[in-house]
């Protein structure tokens, strides 16, 4: 019994833990006073101010469509690699999916400063496409690892079913591989999304000044001084991340079968 | 509708052979079993002819065209597997046509096409069904049509019953063979269940360590089985191993089998007569009943001979005459025709 209460108020610190700050932060957005006074006063304000912020909008554009492009670029190159990986065995295999994961360990720190050198060297510089080529290396081990936890529950059978009634390797990916894969690519998708939205350390060496994205503006808003309008769009982001997330999770089960 | 041949086919894993030098015809139109315990290289073989194991050496022909070459997909092949891999997101109608889909079939002519299939194999009603909500009778019928409709010029089928019940294993023999009857495609029929490829082939071939060791019509090879594991692996068979003398065959214990002039024979269990009193038979020998195990109508009794376990098999009526072995076992003859006693080569 006692037990139970102190297991029970142990779950519920961690939670409070963890989403006390973001629900403070949810809080004050919608809060009149612009130092963080109480007595609580529900105001728009500061989304209204928001949404008439150009740098803030830009920026928060910007970060979508680089998102998609990488989602997508990373998403096609991921399950290509995944279907190739789970269907062929060759030489090598073990460490090219090896050295597919440096990306998840390897800090961002300084997976970024190795991209802004290279980038350099290879005379592409910094700027959006290098942002995009940034983010999509780091989204696609994610992509890679949902989609095969996805296609291990895939029974070989079936593709062989396939061929042996006429299909060609395309057709084969078309009517069975792909349909089974769906939820992992969804989900990793979403998680590829997630990643390149989400990120500031590669983003801040890439981007050029003029072109920030969302994170590394709200980064540099905060050092010139902090208004609650960057609370308003900090929720905003929090509440499409967390989002895609919940989405992902109801795709992916995490390698588990639907 | 084709012959299939497979010419010194050899597949070799790492250490292991799946395949050695295999040479058979599988002749148009007929039920071929293949017959092997596991890892005898019967599954290999039939991948080998479907196209998904190359073989290290060897040809595979199809209508006498030479196929290694030829990608599974071109091939003009049906195949029905283990678990009948019904491609889940279609439903059954879908599944069937699927082959037609990809031979760019017209929409009318596929229909039509589908519906007749799935008559054949008395699904009629079915095609609108998901996969997931049939039987497994229902689904190795799905399996069957689908590898049946696009008219391959042959058929293999992996242990398509396998995966069934006893009762629906038995009911689902007897319609494969309608269907290959009516259709009259050559079938290469895998499976480890000998009683089953008895029933189904027009022809058996039987693998060991990736080598055909014997093949023929059923009763052929039954009757004349040439080796002790080909008896022993196709029904049940008491080996007797001796010296051939001018008399016959001089067994270990200096029984001498009159006639026969091989250095070993095999007796089937349901062959060999017991009995207490001494038989008016050439072939007969002295041993010791240990047990008699009772199961519904045959009953089986298992005897010690010279330090080797026998086994007869007869109607139980006639083993309920016999006295209880007991503990110690009881002394008896066993005897048989000489022409039940089947003459094997000699093993390595």
């Amino acid at each position: 019994m006692i037990w139970q209460v102190l297991g029970r108020a142990y779950v519920g610190a961690i939670l409070v833990f963890l989403y006390a700050p973001i629900i403070v932060m949810a809080v004050m957005s919608v809060n009149a006073s612009e130092f963080y006074q109480l007595p609580f006063t529900f105001s728009t304000e500061w989304y209204e101010r928001l949404f008439a912020n150009r740098e803030i909008l830009g920026a928060a554009w910007r970060s979508i469509w680089i998102a998609t492009v990488v989602a997508a670029i990373a998403t096609v190159l991921g399950t290509m690699a995944s279907i190739a990986l789970w269907r062929h065995e060759f030489p090598g295999k073990r460490v090219l999916q090896a050295l597919l994961f440096p990306p998840i360990a390897v800090p961002w720190l300084i997976t970024g400063t190795a991209m802004l050198i290279f980038f350099y060297g290879i005379g592409l510089g910094r700027g959006t496409p290098a942002v995009i080529l940034g983010h999509v290396a780091l989204a696609l081990p994610y992509v890679i690892v949902v989609v095969t936890a996805r296609l291990t529950s895939l029974d070989r059978a079936l593709e062989e079913a396939a061929r042996s009634l006429g299909a060609k390797p395309w057709r084969v990916t078309r009517a069975v591989t792909l349909p089974h894969a769906a939820p992992g690519i969804i989900a990793g998708s979403l998680f590829a999304f997630a990643v390149s939205f989400d990120q500031f350390v590669v983003s801040y060496f890439l981007a050029e000044p003029g072109d920030s994205t969302l994170p590394v503006l709200i980064y540099t808003a905060i050092r010139k001084g902090f208004t609650p309008e960057i609370n308003a769009i900090s929720t905003l982001i929090i509440m499409i991340s967390m989002g895609l997330m919940l989405i992902a999770a109801r795709y992916a089960k995490f390698g588990g079968d639907r | 509708m084709s012959e299939v041949r497979v010419e010194g086919l050899s597949k070799s894993y790492g250490a292991t052979t799946a395949l050695g030098d295999v040479t058979l015809s599988f002749p148009d139109g007929q039920f071929f079993g293949l017959l092997g315990p596991s890892g005898s290289g019967k599954t290999t073989l039939l991948r080998a002819i479907a196209g998904f194991v190359r073989p290290d050496a060897g040809r595979v022909l199809i209508g006498g065209q030479p196929v290694e070459d030829v990608p599974v997909e071109d091939r003009e092949i049906g195949m029905v597997f283990q678990n009948y891999a019904l491609f889940p997101n279609m439903t059954v109608a879908d599944n069937v046509a699927f082959g037609l889909h990809v031979r760019k079939v017209p929409a009318n002519e596929r229909t039509r096409r589908v519906n007749e299939v799935l008559e054949l194999v008395q699904l009629g009603p079915l095609g609108a069904r998901r996969t997931q909500d049939l039987s497994g009778g229902q689904r190795q019928r799905v399996a069957m049509a689908r590898a049946i409709v696009t008219r391959p010029r042959v058929l293999l089928l992996d242990e398509p019953l396998s995966a069934l019940d006893r009762a629906l294993r038995v009911e689902m023999q007897i319609e494969l063979r309608r269907i290959q009857r009516e259709v009259g495609i050559t079938t290469i029929f895998v499976t480890h269940d000998q009683e089953e490829a008895l029933t189904l082939s027009d022809q058996i071939g039987i693998l060991k360590d990736g080598r055909l060791v014997r093949h023929g019509p059923p009763r052929a090879v039954y009757d004349q089985p040439g080796d002790a594991f080909t008896a022993r692996f196709l029904g049940d068979a008491n080996i007797l191993r001796g010296v051939v003398e001018p008399a016959g065959l001089r067994l270990t214990d200096g029984t001498v089998l009159a006639g026969v002039t091989s250095g070993a024979v095999a007796v089937r269990p349901e062959a060999m007569r017991i009995s207490v009193a001494e038989p008016d038979q050439a072939h007969r020998l002295r041993a010791t009943l240990t047990q008699r195990i009772f199961s519904g109508a045959m009953g089986t009794c298992v005897l010690e001979w010279h330090g080797q376990t026998l086994k007869i098999v007869a109607r139980d009526s006639e083993l309920a005459r016999l006295p209880d072995p007991g503990l110690q076992g009881q002394s008896v003859w066993l005897s048989w025709l000489p022409e039940a006693a089947l003459p094997l080569i000699a093993e390595k």
